[in-house]
């Protein structure tokens, strides 16, 4: 789960540790370094690792552990590694719950609908903004689109829900084109629009950044090179411009697909009403209603294992593809 | 190192140095393109403006509609109702202290780890950045995590519960790492050749030196901090122990449009929820620019090795 609100999503700067060269100073020698004889020489070094490490094993590696409780049944006041072994019991639970494929389903086409507008957006707005001659200009409209970014995802949700509410200022405008006022929260039909709306609105300025960034790393010769075999803007946009800044779109996109599952789970979370479940509720929010609201610990657990293991292979398998075609990849 | 960092601007080079004469369709895609960006920046600005407007509004214009840039019926009562209300300091100043304890711990975890993980000769190296980088593809869920918490660890209603679960952001570490991994390594053999430690060279040489990095991650776990809600909204179940965005949270549920009917009695005004709203933001706007810079030379530094 997103621990902080408005974390930065971005490319992490994946060291392939294994591959990076050996220290410069120190010749190839091949007797390795004993553990014993590492700690007396770096135990300053340690000591700062000592807290980290507690910390990740403690809060990330032993909630891992805490999984089991998806095929143990887990009962309050019980041990909190469950009390005994059920086998797939709450698996073959959601497995066999319609409830939990409309949620699947929602996600699915939540997560596809993010994905599809919110990933080339910014990279449409990066190309537009890399047109501007003006610098100036330039600087306000990325100084404006990135204050969304911001905000708390409260905020946001407020701020969408002010907006779509019945005296809200887009009934104004649908009202000013003869409409009649909409309740959109309400109305199941509308949330997929809002949503993902909102989305644009809160990461597309943002989003333009690593790829201003990657822009600026494209070669000048090549389009010189383009321009005197006599290419149009467009051409040396499509030709130049995107291979350019490739790399960094697959990776990217293989974040993108890795959080897939996820859907924004908190501004889900926010933003729906008992209403509108039959669009609004996704995997999270129904994971976070029935295992937090109503206890059902394991059979959340299941839940939310099964929706982490769908996110793995996604971008197991987009790093591995992209690798493959392309050669970007994430490590 | 970090205002070295090439800013996105130099894009714009490329286009200057164009000299040919644009065709008549580049011509018309200039004009498009600026007034599309002018919509751009208006679609963004227009809920602040709105949300602007309407805390200055009286409750019975916004109700009719009639509230969109400018406020009606303008009044500052709304901010003194607002202000007025015991609890809402409380949680702001429960914000304030979740947000600088928060980042204090943060750093104090993040900044020795990345350090660590900076020095190639380390043993066990790959080992640690391991398991920090595995984490980011794959987590404990949800209930177990609440589980350790809540039950396990028993920090339910305590500072740590908002406080530890997140405290190392692992883009956070790999950025920091990858700074100080381009630290000039010549000036921490000469201090190790005057005497210093491991300790005195991490005190003394270093931090001193990457005060723009630290600045940046302080202002990343900041901002998360200050804008975080959901650890809160799960651990915490006494209000005087709320961060400001949980007050916000409730006041927004209790007007939604499926809130529980029979809870009607606390119907919560656009215009107050409004204040509210624009006194939560009002921080973030006011170091704004100064946030901003940091942020993206922040995340560029992060995407020099990505």
């Amino acid at each position: 789960m997103a621990q902080a609100a408005g974390m930065v999503t971005t490319v992490p700067p994946i060291d392939d540790a294994p591959s990076s060269p050996p220290p410069r100073d120190e010749p190839r020698r091949r007797t390795r370094t004993t553990w014993r004889q590492a700690l007396r020489k770096d135990w300053r070094l340690y000591s700062f690792v000592v807290l980290p490490v507690l910390f990740f094993l403690i809060f990330k590696y032993v909630p891992m552990i805490g999984n089991v409780i998806a095929f143990r049944r887990f009962r309050p006041g019980g041990s909190p590694l469950g009390d005994e072994w059920v086998g797939f019991y709450y698996f073959d639970m959601f497995i066999h719950n319609q409830q939990f494929w409309q949620v699947f389903g929602n996600t699915v086409i939540l997560g596809l609908l993010t994905l599809v507008i919110c990933f080339p957006l910014p990279i449409v707005l990066a190309l537009m903004l890399n047109e501007l001659r003006s610098r100036r200009f330039k600087k306000i409209v990325q100084t404006i689109s990135y204050l969304p970014h911001f905000m708390s995802i409260v905020i946001v949700a407020g701020l969408v829900l002010q907006l779509t509410a019945v005296s809200g200022t887009v009934n104004q405008v649908v009202e000013a084109f003869g409409g009649d006022a909409i309740a959109f929260m309400q109305q199941p039909d509308w949330f997929r629009s809002i949503y993902v709306s909102s989305e644009v609105w809160q990461t597309v300025g943002w989003g333009t950044i690593l790829y201003l960034a990657a822009l600026t790393t494209v070669d000048d010769q090549l389009y010189e090179a383009a321009r005197i075999d006599g290419a149009n803007r467009w051409q040396q946009t499509w030709h130049i411009t995107l291979p350019g800044i490739r790399p960094t779109m697959m990776v990217l996109l293989i974040l993108n697909i890795g959080s897939f599952m996820a859907v924004g789970f908190e501004k889900v979370l926010l933003l729906q009403n008992p209403l509108i479940y039959s669009t609004a509720d996704v995997i999270s929010t129904y994971l976070y209603r029935v295992g937090i609201q109503s206890a059902q610990f394991s059979y959340g657990t299941a839940i939310g294992l099964f929706e982490a293991l769908i996110g793995l292979v996604l971008v197991l398998t987009a790093n591995f593809v992209s690798r493959r075609t392309v050669g970007a990849s994430l490590w | 190192m970090v205002t070295g960092m090439p800013t996105p601007d130099l894009a714009a080079v490329r286009t200057e140095a164009t000299t040919v004469k644009d065709t008549a369709g580049y011509r018309t895609f200039k004009v498009v393109n600026v007034v599309v960006l002018l919509l751009v920046c208006a679609v963004t600005l227009y809920p602040f403006v709105n949300l602007v407007a309407k805390a200055f509004s009286s409750e019975g214009f916004i109700a009719a509609g009639e509230v969109n840039l400018l406020p009606r019926g303008f009044n500052v009562e709304t901010f003194q109702y607002v202000m007025g209300d015991a609890m809402f300091w409380t949680n702001y100043k429960n914000t304030v202290v979740y947000t600088v304890v928060g980042t204090f711990v943060s750093m104090a975890l993040t900044t020795p780890y990345a350090y660590a993980l900076s020095r190639r000769h380390l043993k066990g190296r790959t080992f640690f950045i391991g398991i920090a980088v595995f984490t980011m593809f794959f987590s404990g869920g949800l209930i177990p995590n609440y589980i350790l918490v809540a039950d396990v660890l028993g920090m339910r209603n305590t500072l740590w519960a908002i406080v530890l679960p997140g405290a190392i952001s692992v883009f956070n570490l790999l950025v920091m790492k990858s700074f100080f991994e381009n630290f000039p390594s010549d000036l921490e053999e000469a201090a190790a050749i005057d005497g210093l430690t491991t300790y005195g060279i991490f005190f003394r040489i270093v931090l001193p030196l990457s005060k723009a990095v630290l600045a940046t991650m302080t202002l990343f776990y900041a901002v998360g901090l200050w804008n975080s809600w959901f650890n809160a909204f799960l651990y915490l179940d006494q209000k005087e122990l709320f961060p400001v965005t949980v007050y916000l949270r409730n006041m927004i549920a209790a007007a939604s449009p499926a809130a529980d009917p029979t809870q009607d009695a606390v119907q919560i005004g656009a215009n107050i929820q409004s204040v509210t709203m624009l006194l939560t933001v009002l921080p973030i706007i006011c170091f704004y620019p100064f946030i901003q810079r940091y942020f993206v030379s922040g995340v560029m530094l992060g995407s020099v090795k990505g």
